[in-house]
């Protein structure tokens, strides 16, 4: 119903409570918690929550981390990387147990998402941590629309669901930054590479591209250059959060 | 550096439509695009998105205890979906 839709959006937008059911170390540097949220309506593939912490002198730190799992009731998975002069990621990754609780508001954002109906090809490009909201999309990517995600990484044990990413075949392609290993590729995600393993503009792929933002920038403009649309490529950047 | 994409939830308290991915013609340069492209910085008062190819301030949000103050002058117009 039409008016049930207007309503639902209108609720306003506030702080809760999200509990820690459970942790999977990723990585090193990362590690992903399985959150409860009470009344939680599935996210949509690509968005993001808030997390705020309170010191007790009343101190608030603010962050955003993006929802890695597919969507689904009750609850919802982040996987967050270790920024070691964080103010909120050593907590999340180092200190926080099960049965922790802290604040989040979201799921929010409406510009990096891609759900099913909205078909592909669908082109996928990550920068380390980045790979987060683009597994949520891939997770939930029917097997009719081709997909590939070219995801880029420092060294190979710094791959984030590697296991997983490993039983989507040729769908996922790796690359090294600052490691040689045999029978994985290296380099920076350049033009080349996106020739080789991307879609062609004429088979006009929905494109999502999320990582630092040097490579979030070099990667559009290369696939701009490589005559892709501007409007169909969607960027999400992280990094420091200021200046 | 971060994106528009930041200020989904700050500006999620304040609007009822999503507006990171509405579309807004920047008053300084003419530019347009969605909100989420703009370049994000949060760690000033509020939130502040300026223009990804002049550097104008296109939204800034400020919360205090008890009140939002927001400006908008920096958006010709804004196109949002709903």
């Amino acid at each position: 119903m039409a008016g049930t839709a207007v309503l639902g959006r209108l609720k306003p937008l506030t702080w809760r409570v999200a509990s820690v059911a459970d942790i999977h170390e990723e990585t090193p540097r990362t590690r992903t918690l399985v959150l409860d949220v009470e009344d939680w309506e599935p996210h949509r593939p690509g968005q993001h929550v808030d997390i705020r912490l309170t010191a007790e002198d009343g101190y608030q730190a603010e962050r955003s981390y993006s929802i890695g799992s597919a969507p689904r009731h009750g609850a919802f998975d982040l996987t967050v990387e270790r920024i070691d002069d964080g103010e909120v990621s050593p907590y999340l990754v180092d200190e926080v147990r099960r049965g922790d609780s802290f604040e989040i508001r979201g799921p929010v954002g409406g510009y990096f998402v891609w759900e099913p109906h909205q078909g592909g090809p669908l082109l996928l490009l990550a920068g380390g941590s980045g790979v987060v909201p683009l597994m949520s999309m891939l997770r939930v990517r029917p097997p009719e629309v081709a997909a590939r995600l070219v995801y880029s990484s420092r060294t190979l044990d710094d791959v984030i669901y590697r296991d997983e990413l490993e039983t989507f075949g040729d769908t996922v392609v790796l690359t090294l930054t600052r490691e040689e290993r045999s029978g994985v590729r290296t380099g920076r995600v350049d033009d080349e590479l996106l020739r080789q393993v991307g879609f062609g503009p004429n088979e006009n792929p929905r494109i999502y591209i999320c990582g630092p933002t040097g490579f979030v920038e070099a990667v559009a403009s290369t696939l701009v250059k490589l005559g892709h649309a501007p409007e169909r490529v969607h960027t999400e950047r992280f990094g420091p959060t200021g200046r | 550096m971060l994106d528009g994409n930041v200020g989904a939830g700050r500006l999620g308290e304040v609007f009822a439509l999503e507006l990171t991915s509405a579309r807004g013609r920047c008053a300084g340069c003419g530019a347009e695009a969605q909100i989420a492209e703009a370049r994000a910085f949060v760690e000033a008062p509020g939130l502040v998105l300026r223009c990804a190819s002049c550097d104008n301030a296109l939204v800034v949000l400020v919360r205090t205890d008890n009140r939002y103050v927001l400006g908008m002058s920096g958006l010709a117009w804004l196109e949002l979906r709903g």
